[in-house]
């Protein structure tokens, strides 16, 4: 089932959770809705669920409009973030519960929740209390008991937040298979964009009750459409420079920057992702400017930089360098086997070409 | 001192001076004065026990007391849950001042409480000169125990169950909303199963409050015998006959029935909570 939200504001008193927010998921997709705390996420989500009423706009599912329509009538699946099972029931009567209170027979009822619980993994334990599980086992429990009403729409919000780590990653992967199985439509919140970008076929990065970029992992992720997505996104390099004449300049660097012709300079912010830094060993000649007396026309521009350390995490290293000509701190990242290769040393001179750089300027009208 | 290592220290600093202390104030407090009670009465004899407290007359006032204290601790139970859920999930003007008006009867002389229903409830009364006409006795009758018996004990009904409506996740509820439950179904499969414990001690407490309340009934009962005279109004009668012994066994008799009650409320309360978790 499609999900179409046309407009939707809310305002809990004077705080603006939902600001004139356009969406569309189409049937079969697992959207993300990734955002800080307050960004309107879980209230969006809670709308789609007919638990909150927006101010203004609508919600259609499949084309027909069900805005006034109640949560109970709504008809989706909805796990919540502390699981809200029942804790004086068992877990078969928790998993029951919706089929239970439509009246339906219990030979059925029977059936039913037998085949969710195998679902589910948790065979054999339906006559356990929910304090008796451990957290994940619960969280299963809340999505079987979600799931029994046979939802069109499977809505989650922050659905392995109380998880431990490892937990977490293998609920991940079980709940993007079960999505595939079961074929329906599912919106889950995060603040967790590791998760995300891991699960969903949409994600959809949100800040202040507004949409920030809408797409899919691998869009969101390679071309963060604000300063706001490649911040929330993190990890990465944070330059203040300016633009002039086509050009945009990091320390001095100029790189190429068309959607700036004009002569008059403006402040720029110059972000560079670390895995998108190539790095190269120099002789340690140094020129004033700081700029690689190597280059040459045609070739990019490169920046010379001192090496502070060199750490390894796992499959990366990260080399922190100092560029000659300006204090602050540069990461690159490399792969550990390149980096083992080079071998670069504390104190030696390295040149650092960007691959690729995004310029944003204060002003929205020049966001590229 | 050391301590054996199979013997983890307590969290509670100071074990056998506060089991001292507790077992002394026990002691002295409620065991003593009950062992009096039970003394005088037994200084009666079988014969002149049951000549004293089995009478026509004191059965009559066993079966008001225990009839009007039960009534009354059902009806503050049912209506406690009401406010309750009205202080706990209703934001509305005035909340903070019916919260404290809640205290009240714990704080007011009961008797004052007694005198003001008489007077609201008489035929010419603001209350009763509506209500007489139509056949309702509010005052000098059984109806008008009940009513004063439920203003004495509403406040343990509501104190108690409040804070475990307080602790309630809105979240079930939504839950079990969006599974398609009506309001009543949600209300009768998931709130009212987790505060039915709580429920129960308030219903234990207005109980034992009702039972031995004695100041606002005096006042409003009119002391009849065999109609509207309760057991502590027979006591309190027998006392001023100088017949303590007498008084004493009736009051045992009384004891034995308000123990056995809040036992057996007691031992349906633990199966809720265990029910409950």
């Amino acid at each position: 089932m499609s999900i179409h939200i046309r407009g939707v504001s809310k305002k809990f008193g004077s705080f603006q959770a939902l600001d004139n927010v356009s969406l569309e998921v189409p049937h079969g997709t697992l959207l993300a809705l990734l955002g800080p705390s307050g960004s309107g996420k879980t209230t969006l989500l809670r709308i789609i669920a007919g638990l909150e009423w927006p101010d203004a706009g609508r919600i259609e599912e499949d084309g027909a409009d069900v805005t006034d329509r109640h949560a109970r009538h709504r008809e989706v699946g909805f796990v919540f973030q502390h699981y809200a099972l029942f804790r004086h029931m068992s877990v078969f009567e928790n998993v029951a519960f919706g089929l239970r209170v439509r009246k339906t027979p219990d030979a059925e009822v029977r059936a039913r929740v037998d085949e969710l619980l195998h679902l589910v993994r948790l065979d054999g334990l339906g006559n356990r209390k929910p304090a008796q599980l451990s957290g994940g086992q619960r969280q299963r429990v809340a999505l079987a008991r979600a799931l029994a009403i046979r939802p069109k729409i499977l809505l989650l919000d922050e659905p392995f937040g109380a998880l431990d780590a490892k937990v977490r990653v293998e609920l991940r992967q079980w709940l993007r298979r079960l999505h595939d199985e079961i074929g329906m439509t599912s919106v889950f919140v995060t603040h967790d964009q590791e998760e995300a970008f891991e699960l969903a076929d949409e994600v959809v990065v949100m800040n202040q009750g507004k949409i920030e970029q809408q797409g899919t992992p691998d869009e969101v992720f390679e071309q963060p459409a604000t300063p706001f997505v490649i911040d929330f996104l993190g990890n990465v390099n944070v330059f203040h420079g300016r633009v002039e004449n086509g050009r945009a300049f990091w320390h001095g660097v100029p790189i190429a920057y068309p959607d700036y012709p004009h002569a008059q300079a403006r402040p720029a912010r110059v972000y560079l992702r670390p895995h998108e830094l190539d790095i190269a060993r120099l002789a340690a000649t140094g020129s004033p400017a700081g700029q690689n007396p190597n280059h040459s026309a045609g070739e990019e521009p490169s920046l010379l930089a001192e090496v502070l350390r060199v750490s390894r995490s796992g499959p990366l290293t990260r080399i922190t360098c100092q560029p000659h000509n300006s204090s602050g701190e540069l990461h690159v990242d490399l792969p550990t086997a390149t980096a083992r290769d080079h071998s670069f040393q504390p104190g030696e001179t390295v040149a650092i070409t960007p691959r690729n750089v995004r310029v944003f300027l204060p002003d929205p009208e020049y966001v590229i | 001192m050391m301590r054996p290592r199979s013997q983890p220290a307590s969290v509670l600093p100071g074990f056998s001076v506060s089991a001292s202390i507790t077992a002394l104030v026990v002691t002295a407090l409620i065991i003593l004065p009950l062992a009096v009670l039970v003394f005088r009465a037994a200084s009666l004899g079988p014969a002149g026990f049951l000549a004293a407290a089995w009478t026509p007359r004191a059965r009559a006032a066993y079966a008001v007391s225990l009839g009007a204290s039960v009534a009354a601790a059902c009806i503050s139970s049912v209506l406690g849950l009401l406010v309750a859920w009205v202080l706990v999930r209703i934001k509305f003007p005035g909340r903070r001042l019916l919260d404290a008006l809640v205290d009240v009867p714990l704080a007011l002389p009961t008797a004052v409480a007694g005198l003001v229903y008489s007077t609201l409830y008489v035929e010419r009364g603001w209350l009763g000169q509506y209500l007489v006409p139509l056949g309702i006795q509010g005052a000098y009758s059984r109806l008008g125990i009940v009513l004063v018996l439920v203003f004495v004990s509403l406040p343990f009904a509501i104190r108690v169950v409040q804070p475990v409506l307080e602790s309630l996740d809105s979240d079930t509820e939504e839950a079990a909303r969006l599974l398609g439950a009506s309001r009543l179904q949600t209300f009768l499969r998931v709130i009212l199963p987790a505060i039915l414990p709580a429920a129960a001690t308030g219903f234990a407490l207005a109980l034992a409050r009702a039972l031995g309340e004695y100041g606002s009934v005096v006042f409003i009962s009119g002391n009849m015998p065999f109609k509207t005279e309760i057991a502590p109004v027979l006591i309190v009668s027998r006392l001023e006959e100088f017949a303590y012994a007498e008084a004493t066994a009736i009051a045992v008799v009384l004891l034995a029935i308000s123990l056995t009650l809040l036992v057996i409320v007691n031992l349906l309360q633990q199966r809720l909570a265990q029910n409950a978790q």
